[in-house]
């Protein structure tokens, strides 16, 4: 009976047994968890819950470079970085409306095309032949590198007019001599790279989900009379699809807030094709030194995200209910 | 399932061309770090006209990147570490234990993990200043300062997969352990964990990977003694040259422990991703 009023896994939240007790514990059985979670705990204020009621705070402060050593007492300005940041009239309103556009449309593409490129891979793999252990490893490579090297690669093959891309193009006959890192161009490149690195993990997650597809459902459909199109239509995307909600939200998330790739591949001078809303907040702040309307794009960022994210996951929830 | 003659087709192709969008850049890594400094400078040709290791020897000394290697290390390691241990005790708790509070400390795990890292970036940069000018305790720039920035995205992970795996591992193992008399700690340290072992592993080298490639934090919060490789690595490029060859020799040999270690364990990293995905 120490075990039902310590180990509670087995029965469900709410029901707790409190049998008498024959030893006296030197803790109270019921801090335990709590001790357990204390250093998470410690850590979770630290570098979460402490920074962003920190944030919020600063996104009410004019604070400025003459203001960071004293940050605290930098004058209160209520919602002056917001009404300025949101004021589409003006040059920040503009500029974070376009970034705003230009991180929503690097979004919706780059996780698009990686999850049609991870689940053609995820179904091309999954029947064994000679040489799919050596692929499936192949394909995971650009994931594991760490993210500067696969930027650093990308940088130098559409780097210069003479670089790897321009030089195939024009040896292909295809013209070239096209400057890939400026201009309109630049949001090409930035999402090339990106879908390179992250499709691959689309693939992992995918090629997970179809393993957990039992054979025989096509099976009967095969017997049903069903072709191979129709399977993947009416069986393998539709079981993918907890996995797949999952997946397209995350890559979503990490997609829109993306920092590294841009930084990376531009250097301080990102295109304004390809200056994702990180970059944007980034310069207000460490640039230009305006924490506080930096803090107040943050935070308008994150309830963004959160709204996004809510409606996706009531979406999301409610269609596999009628499902 | 039967496989018609089309989707053999469908399959060559789309093979064929996954792989050389994976391979092609690959490759230019790997040949350009062989290349001399004239070859990267002029029209990008495919084939070295001279193959040559220089770039491995002379990348040392371009740039500090051994300082910059150790750094990374010690760094990377240390926010793993940390990680890791904070979330074997958080993930058990929430595994095995029913309190109250457990869904609200769950669920503001999840959301900080999908919260954007600038969120967090300008408050930190500015209470660690705080920190340091009223304690003296330098946190800006040193390692144990970029530690704990990097648990505000390896904690968060490390006890989400973390938990997932602790709950496929059956409870009357636990139980077994209790009526034993041990008490919650020895049952993780003798029980859970060895159970876990290879998801633990994988979390491992995940957090591990995140701290070793990160960039956003490291451009701000490192100084001269601490730069890591992210930022060190463009240091190649100077005013009037970039030592290409040198920037992918630096980049392939920075790359492979974290390859190797990433393929070795993606199949358990592939269990605990599913297995929160799924439920």
């Amino acid at each position: 009976m120490t075990v039902t009023s310590t180990a509670q896994a087995a029965p469900p939240s709410g029901a707790e047994p409190d049998g008498p007790r024959r030893r006296r514990p030197r803790i109270s059985k019921r801090s335990v968890p709590y001790l357990l979670l204390a250093p998470a705990l410690f850590f979770e204020l630290l570098v979460h819950i402490v920074p962003m009621l920190g944030g919020l705070w600063m996104s009410f402060l004019r604070l400025n470079q003459f203001f960071l050593r004293e940050w605290m007492s930098a004058p209160f300005t209520g919602l002056d970085n917001y009404r300025f940041a949101l004021d589409f009239d003006g040059a920040a309103g503009v500029e974070l409306l376009q970034s705003f556009g230009v991180t929503a449309a690097f979004s919706i593409i780059t996780v698009g095309v990686s999850w049609v490129l991870g689940l053609a891979a995820a179904l091309f793999l999954q029947r064994s032949f000679p040489g799919r252990t050596l692929l499936r490893g192949l394909f995971l490579v650009p994931y594991a590198l760490p993210i500067y090297t696969s930027v650093m690669i990308w940088k130098f093959m559409l780097d210069r007019s003479d670089g790897m891309v321009n030089a195939t193009l024009s040896d292909l006959g295809l013209g070239g001599e096209r400057f890939w890192l400026l201009g309109n161009n630049a949001f090409l490149s930035l999402t090339i790279t990106a879908v390179w690195r992250l499709w691959p993990f689309a693939f992992l997650a995918l090629m997970a989900g179809l393993q957990s597809i039992p054979t025989d459902v096509y099976d009967a459909a095969a017997v049903d009379g069903a072709g191979l199109w129709q399977q993947i239509r009416t069986i393998t995307v539709p079981m993918l699809r907890p996995v797949s909600q999952v997946l397209i939200l995350v890559l979503f998330l990490w997609t829109f807030n993306d920092f590294n790739v841009p930084y990376l591949l531009f250097d301080q001078a990102v295109p304004s094709s390809a200056n994702l809303i990180s970059i944007h907040i980034y310069q207000n702040s460490f640039l230009t030194w305006n924490f506080g309307l930096g803090s107040a794009m943050s935070t308008l960022l994150l309830l963004f995200l959160l709204v996004i994210t809510a409606g996706y996951l009531m979406l999301t929830s409610r269609r596999s209910r009628n499902a | 399932m039967r496989e018609p003659r089309w989707f053999q087709w469908v399959r060559g192709v789309g093979l064929c061309l996954l792989t050389l969008f994976t391979v092609i850049p690959l490759y230019v890594m790997v040949t350009t770090s062989v290349k001399p400094l004239s070859d990267v400078q002029d029209t990008f040709q495919w084939w070295p006209s001279v193959l040559t290791l220089q770039p491995y020897v002379d990348m040392w000394s371009t740039v500090r990147l051994a300082d910059y290697f150790v750094n990374s290390v010690v760094v990377s390691l240390g926010a793993a570490a940390l990680s890791v241990l904070i979330a074997l005790f958080a993930a058990y708790a929430i595994s095995r234990y029913r309190f109250r509070g457990r869904d609200l400390f769950r669920f503001t795990v999840l959301s900080t993990q999908m919260f954007p890292g600038i969120l967090f970036l300008l408050p930190l940069y500015l209470i660690y200043a705080t920190v340091g000018q009223a304690t003296g305790i330098v946190l800006q720039g040193s390692h144990v300062g970029l530690i704990i920035t990097y648990l505000t995205f390896s904690l968060p992970f490390s006890i989400w997969m973390l938990v997932s795996y602790f709950d496929s591992i059956p409870v009357d193992l636990d139980e077994a352990a209790f009526i034993d008399g041990a008490g919650p700690v020895q049952t993780l340290w003798r029980v859970v964990i060895p159970a876990a072992k290879p998801g633990i592993a994988a979390v491992s080298i995940y957090a591990f990977m995140t701290a070793w490639g990160e960039t956003l934090f490291a451009s701000i919060m490192t100084d001269a003694d601490s730069t890591t490789l992210a930022i060190g690595l463009r240091e190649y490029s100077t005013q009037s040259t970039v030592y290409w060859n040198e920037v992918m020799s630096a980049s392939l040999v920075v790359s492979i422990p974290v390859v190797l270690g990433f393929l070795a364990l993606q199949r358990y990293l592939v269990q605990g991703l599913t297995a929160g995905a799924v439920k």
